[in-house]
């Protein structure tokens, strides 16, 4: 057959299936369908895309992964080892893990691109509503995912998810046995993460997409907003049909190969982060009965296990309960509320400053939760006699009685110790040995009390230790006082 | 053929009647067998496994010394064949007599963290948001709302044996 011939044939092999099919004449008009001409705004529209291109890529690795990981309570961790010893499989984790993040990163930055720009107001407040959809699956997926490495994380975070909704009132408690799929963490448990994980809501998701993308193409993507050009529900369709007609350009190439760009850009970085720094690595295995724990949430949830640890105690199961609910129903509500009208951020200034807030909260919190100022340093090691000053006598007896009586955990002296409490570094010079001694006996809202749990010997040592703190050298009688 | 076209135009009425049946009938078909390929599926997912709790042996009566407090592990009471180290519970346990003993659950009561106790200073700490315990398990200090929950602990045979009971959940008391 000569090149002529086999083209020929490839055609008309081509014609028969578009006959049959009619894939062209579907797919032509809609891969050329008129956008507007965003001119200098033109690379903000390729969150979306994006974030669609990160959600494939996890379906393939999703997909690798799902083929070597044995989801069952005993043996994932092992598998998951096994997975991550080998050389791809530990790229492919790593992709899979940095493209976590990078949907929830994306989504965010494709909803706030979405709300600053007003594109939620008429026509297009069912493409809001399923991207809010959306929003909350995505962090479904995150924190099932985070589960599914099954290390002693996954399995704390799995206890405090099922504590927060034993929280609910009336149901709470049946909530909390649903999670755990059960008394105790055990062998249902992660099994029901994984149909979550892999089937439930990633159906969830196909369904939303593909009605997002359906309403894309309906109502046309928006057109970058205008000061002064306020969207009416009567007028808005016949003037946007209008606008393409004017200046619209085609989806394909004219604004598709951008999102090609930015696409391969993000995908490119998630693969070299997972080759260079690699999967976030396993912790203990998942041994309920290992106690040696500090559970810590991913980035993504981190600031808002620093809000939950910050805010007063009193608040705290309205927040566990009515935050999220609030979110959902404020996020619900926007597109509703504020069909019409300006749709430019310079006339509704205040959306600049609800989207700083929104980052700035989770940049705060989230830097908070890493430091967790809230949690005891339980590893803190005895002060080194460099600190304490001396080896023996009251002073190096009291620097013993600090740590062993946990004070250190919270109490930071000369950058050893945590920061639940005051510094005490020069605590000496800040309190009386008579109020050190009250408060050690007192106790505070975060403090235990040492009544009865200290003896006469150790306080006079700790005290003596505590009043030895001091940027200037102490007075010789303080000491002693503190030993009388 | 010509007399069906007829009969139909001839009522209208009857087939908009029709119509109107057949749709309903419809629906309440499929309505029919989406309940009952849910129901048994909603069943069984919402179907918590009722184990019976069991007593589990912890160690020999002349393993744990008088005053002292350590953490102990156990199976949970009915542990799948799947279910491998998840099975596994911790309490910490103390002997306060010759034949007395008290099981502390290792869950914090705020957001069920596990709590260390720490001997030297007699307490029990949570490393989630500081937490802490007296050692008869009442709070010290920090946010858990209610005291360490005990586990019920029984001396047989020369054994000592704990009620292996499910996680305790902090409910809203309403
Ligand atoms: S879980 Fe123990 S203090 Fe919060």
């Amino acid at each position: 057959m000569s090149e002529n011939n086999s083209l020929r044939f490839l055609k008309s092999i081509w014609r028969w299936f578009d006959d049959v099919t009619g894939v062209s004449s579907w797919l032509i008009p809609l891969a050329k369908h008129p956008v507007p001409h965003a001119r200098k705004s033109a690379w903000f529209y390729v969150l979306g895309s994006a974030t669609l291109f990160v959600f494939i890529v996890q379906i393939v690795t999703g997909i690798a992964l799902a083929s070597a990981y044995v989801p069952s309570a005993g043996q994932a961790y092992q598998s998951l080892t096994f997975i991550s010893g080998t050389r791809f499989g530990s790229i492919v984790r790593g992709i899979h893990a940095f493209g976590a993040s990078a949907m929830v990163i994306l989504i965010g930055l494709h909803a706030i691109r979405v709300y600053l720009w007003g594109s939620y107001k008429y026509p297009r407040q069912m493409g809001w509503l399923t991207g809010v959809a959306l929003l909350f699956l995505v962090l479904g997926m995150a924190f099932t995912g985070q589960l599914l490495r099954w290390d002693q994380t996954g399995v704390w975070s799995v206890v405090i998810a099922a504590e927060q909704a034993g929280r609910t009132p009336f149901i709470g408690h049946w909530l909390a046995r649903f999670i755990l799929a059960g008394d105790t963490v055990g062998g249902a448990t992660l099994s029901r993460f994984f149909a979550l994980h892999v089937f439930f809501i990633p159906a969830l998701i196909f369904f939303f997409l593909g009605f997002h993308l359906y309403l894309v193409i309906r109502n046309g993507i928006s057109e970058p907003p205008q000061v002064g050009r306020p969207v009416d529900p009567q007028t808005y369709r016949a003037w946007y049909s209008d606008l393409l007609h004017r200046e619209g350009v085609p989806f394909w190439p004219d604004a598709a190969w951008r999102d090609a760009v930015f696409g391969l850009l993000v995908i490119g970085t998630m693969v070299v982060l997972a080759i260079t720094v690699g999967p976030p690595a396993l912790g203990r295995p998942p041994d309920p009965s290992i106690i040696q724990a500090s559970p810590r949430p991913e980035w993504y949830f981190l600031w808002y296990y620093a809000l939950l640890s910050v805010i007063p105690r009193w608040s705290e199961t309205y927040v566990i309960i009515l935050g999220p609910l609030l979110l959902v129903v404020v996020l619900v509500l926007l597109p509703l509320v504020a069909p019409k009208g300006e749709r430019s951020p310079f006339k509704r200034q205040w959306a600049f400053g609800i989207v700083a807030f929104i980052v700035w909260m989770i940049a705060y919190f989230g830097t908070l939760g890493r430091l967790a100022p809230w949690s005891p340093r339980m590893n803190a090691p005895p002060l080194p006699a460099s600190v304490v000053g001396t080896t023996s006598g009251p002073i190096a007896e009291g620097a013993k009685v600090f740590h062993d009586k946990g004070c250190e955990f919270c109490h930071m002296i000369s950058g050893y110790g945590g920061i639940r409490g005051p510094d005490l570094t020069y605590a000496g010079d800040r309190m009386t040995p008579a109020q050190m001694e009250t408060r050690i006996y007192s106790g505070a809202t975060n403090m235990p009390s040492y009544n009865g749990n200290i003896t006469p010997q150790q306080l006079s040592d700790l005290l003596a230790f505590l009043a030895s703190r001091r940027r200037r050298p102490a007075p010789p009688t303080s000491a002693s006082t503190a030993a009388k | 053929m010509t007399t069906d076209i007829e009969r139909a135009s001839e009522c209208a009425a009857c087939d908009e009647t029709r119509r109107r049946f057949l749709s309903r009938l419809t629906l309440m078909l499929g309505s029919i067998v989406a309940a009952i390929v849910a129901i048994p599926c909603v069943g069984f997912l919402l179907g918590l496994r009722k184990v019976p709790r069991v007593w589990r042996t912890v160690g020999k009566l002349n393993d744990f010394q008088v005053g002292s407090t350590v953490n102990v592990a156990f199976l949970d009471s009915s542990p799948l064949p799947w279910a491998g180290v998840t099975a596994r519970s911790a309490a910490w346990l103390r002997r306060i007599s010759r034949s007395d003993f008290i099981a502390f659950s290792v869950n914090c009561t705020h957001l069920g963290c596990p709590v260390r106790w720490l001997p030297t200073a007699n307490l029990f700490m949570c490393p989630c948001h500081g937490g802490v315990y007296y050692a008869n398990g009442d709070v010290a200090s920090g946010p858990p709302p209610r005291p360490l929950r005990r586990y019920p602990v029984r001396v047989q045979n020369d054994e000592v044996q704990i009620l292996a009971s499910p996680v305790p959940i902090t409910t809203e008391k309403i």
